[in-house]
């Protein structure tokens, strides 16, 4: 019957709707349907964020542990606040850790890279500071720098 | 003097003329959404719109998905090769698929393919009476014609916009990878490390549902607001395919401002 | 007058307009039930129009026209696809649903309005069929009928649900001779048979007078003459002499109104 395949038809144009999407989903977009645990909340402090963005990775030892969340300015400090979202499951970062923005390659796009200290006994919480922040490397700074030492050698 | 006023008299006919035509428009968006659906009768009608709606629009999506893809592959390698970033190819191609290219190419392939017949089907049924033999045989054209075809149109854009994304991904995967030489696992993990979810593919399929909307809103209006000679479908065909294109065009810039532009 | 102890349709003051221009001003008409109705006039004279109000399609300016009590043009949307269900239309070009069989077609309304079993709808439908001879031809799609047999459909269709009142929008125009009988013995038997009131809108007059019990003459937006087929060929009034005789020029004028013939073409010069 005529009408069967009609039926037919739109059922595998929904299909490979579906498929496509899962495609997008998964192969383009990483998107893992396990990484929908919780995350947790931890800020940092830097002079320059100078290229970071929201969205930009947050890693330890180059794996990806959370994102930036937002960006904004600290009224009080003059200085730039970054709100991260650290995945539940890395819940053994010390207070003592650092946070520094680098850069992937020369031209690569700014990251955070977390690295843990010593203090076993303080794990970072919901809502904690990283104090030992450094900041992105500007060009411009560090050749001003690199002339001035030059200059009074 | 007398010019004058007769140019602002037609004018203000002109105006007031297109005002009347967004209001029945705006009517008859009304009618086909609000109409209550029969599950009984309806789903059968929604099916077989899908299928010449959507079904038949698969092959032009898909070819045109795939040659797309592989423009971009084609172009953005020959760009990027010259900063040694070539495996950043993936990554374009991924995003501007994803955001822009898949739903505007695919929304304006199917005005141009499905809204194009589905005003000349309204429309010659309007000239050949079926519209008003319906009505006086008791039953709303508006929920028996317009409902159904517009449905189908809104459900099917987004679906062939996700088609023409993964099919144009993997035309650029063809050429980046199969052809051009980059390293397949970077094509991937740059994609990947480039295009969120919610953000890139939800705002895509965002976009594909607005365009959905415009242009089977567009199409049906056309074809039963059309002046019922042969002339009047050749015409309502022709605004459609028109109209519905400038929507698109101008809604894009609207949405990706918003979605994207950080105002 | 006997035709009008009961009446179908009472028509009270009607007036319609496009744009500047009526088509009908202030037209009383009565449609006597069970009996065989003929609206005639010069092409152009609105006719088809007036099917359109009593079907509800239009809204008139004023007036009002009553089916049984029900005042259409105050009816609401639903109500109005209700009352719809007592008529039955047969458009001038069919209108057949061209995505349909012609069985499908013809049970249609049944479908729509009626929850009877398959095969019922199965039984009504090839009665129909057979009533307007055309049972063989069920599971032909309506591109494959010709024009006369596609409106034998239509009218099989339009008279599916048994209908109170079937409207016939211009039924023998564009018929060949033999198209044309059937079709005048159809409307003819098939209104003593089931016993509705038939409306039909003409122009053609050797066919509407040989059935038609009463009829209506329209010109310039009005009723100029009514009566059964013998007063009317008795009427004196040249208007009606001139259409009924179908004469080329008289009070309705062969010319469409234009300037003045010598002085336009002098103008050339």
């Amino acid at each position: 019957m005529r009408n069967r395949g009609v039926e037919l038809g739109v059922g595998i144009f929904m299909l490979v709707g579906a498929l496509a999407l899962a495609m997008l989903a998964i192969n383009v977009s990483g998107l893992s349907l396990s990484n929908q645990q919780g995350t947790y909340k931890i800020y940092a402090r830097f002079e320059n964020v100078g290229g970071l963005t929201a969205r930009s990775k947050v890693t330890m030892s180059g794996v990806t542990i959370g994102n930036v969340s937002s960006i904004t300015i600290d009224r009080k400090k003059l200085m730039a606040l970054v709100e991260m979202e650290i995945n539940a499951d890395v819940n053994y970062l010390t207070s003592d850790s650092s946070a520094s923005i680098l850069t992937a390659g020369l031209l690569g796009e700014k990251y955070i890279g977390v690295t843990s200290g010593a203090a076993d006994d303080e794990i970072l919480k919901e809502g904690d500071f990283i104090e030992d922040t450094q900041s992105s490397l500007v060009l411009e700074e560090l050749i001003g720098k690199f002339l001035f030492n030059q200059a009074s050698e | 003097m007398q010019a004058v006023a007769d140019n602002l008299i037609l004018l203000g006919r002109f105006v007031l003329e297109r005002i009347a035509a967004i209001g029945r428009s705006g009517m008859i968006l009304m009618h086909a959404v609000i109409a209550r659906p029969d599950p009984a009768t309806s789903f059968p009608l929604l099916v077989r719109q899908l299928y010449s709606v959507g079904v038949l629009s698969m092959i032009i999506i898909v070819v045109s998905g795939l040659f797309i893809g592989m423009v971009l592959a084609l172009q953005g390698y020959t760009i990027l090769v010259d900063y040694g970033t070539e495996q950043a190819v993936g990554q374009m191609v991924a995003l501007s698929l994803v955001r822009e290219l898949a739903p505007v190419v695919t929304a304006l392939l199917f005005a141009g393919r499905a809204g194009s017949a589905l005003t000349a089907e309204i429309g010659l049924m309007k000239t050949t009476e079926q519209l008003s033999s319906m009505e006086m045989i008791g039953v709303d054209p508006l929920r028996r014609i317009i409902a159904p075809r517009f449905w189908a149109g809104l459900i099917s854009l987004p679906i062939l916009t996700m088609i023409f994304s993964a099919v144009g991904i993997w035309g650029g995967l063809l050429v980046g990878v199969e052809w051009l030489g980059i390293y397949e696992g970077s094509f991937w993990s740059n994609m990947q490390n480039s295009v969120d979810f919610f953000d890139d593919i939800g705002n895509g399929l965002i976009k594909s549902l607005v365009f959905g909307l415009v242009v089977t809103w567009v199409a049906v209006f056309q074809g039963y607001d059309s002046v019922p000679t042969s002339e009047g479908i050749s015409q309502a065909t022709t605004k459609t395919v028109v109209y519905s294109s400038l929507a698109i065009l101008g809604l894009d810039f609207i949405l990706t401002a918003l979605m994207f532009g950080d105002l | 007058m006997d035709f009008f102890d009961d009446i179908i349709i009472d028509i009270k003051q009607l007036t319609f307009s496009r744009g500047e221009r009526y088509i009908c001003k202030n037209i009383d008409i009565r449609i006597p039930r069970g009996k065989v109705t003929a609206i005639m006039g010069p092409s152009g004279t609105g006719k088809t129009t007036l099917l359109k109000l009593i079907g509800g399609q239009l809204k008139p300016d004023s007036g009002s026209i009553f089916l049984d009590g029900d005042d259409i043009p105050r009816l609401g949307r639903s109500d109005l696809f209700d009352v719809r269900e007592k008529m039955g239309m047969l458009f001038q070009s069919g209108a057949l649903f061209t995505d349909m069989t012609v069985f499908e077609n013809v049970a249609f309304p049944l479908r729509v309005h009626t929850k009877l079993p398959q095969d019922m709808v199965r039984d009504i439908v090839l009665m129909k069929l057979h009533a307007v001879g055309l049972r063989g031809a069920a599971e032909l799609m309506p591109s494959e009928l010709s024009g006369g047999m596609g409106r034998r459909v239509a009218l099989a269709r339009a008279i599916v649900l048994d209908p109170a009142l079937v409207m016939y929008d211009e039924p023998f125009t564009g018929q060949d001779p033999i198209a044309m009988g059937v079709l005048v013995n159809l409307i003819k038997k098939l209104n003593q048979a089931l016993g509705h009131s038939s409306i039909i809108v003409s122009h053609d007059i050797k066919e509407t007078l040989s059935i038609a019990d009463y009829i209506y003459i329209l010109a310039d937006a009005s009723v100029i003459a009514h009566g059964t087929p013998e007063q009317l060929k008795r009427n004196d009034s040249e208007q009606v002499r001139q259409f009924m005789q179908g004469l080329p020029d008289g009070p309705v004028p062969f010319h469409f109104p234009a300037a003045d013939y010598e002085t336009e073409l002098m103008e050339g010069c």
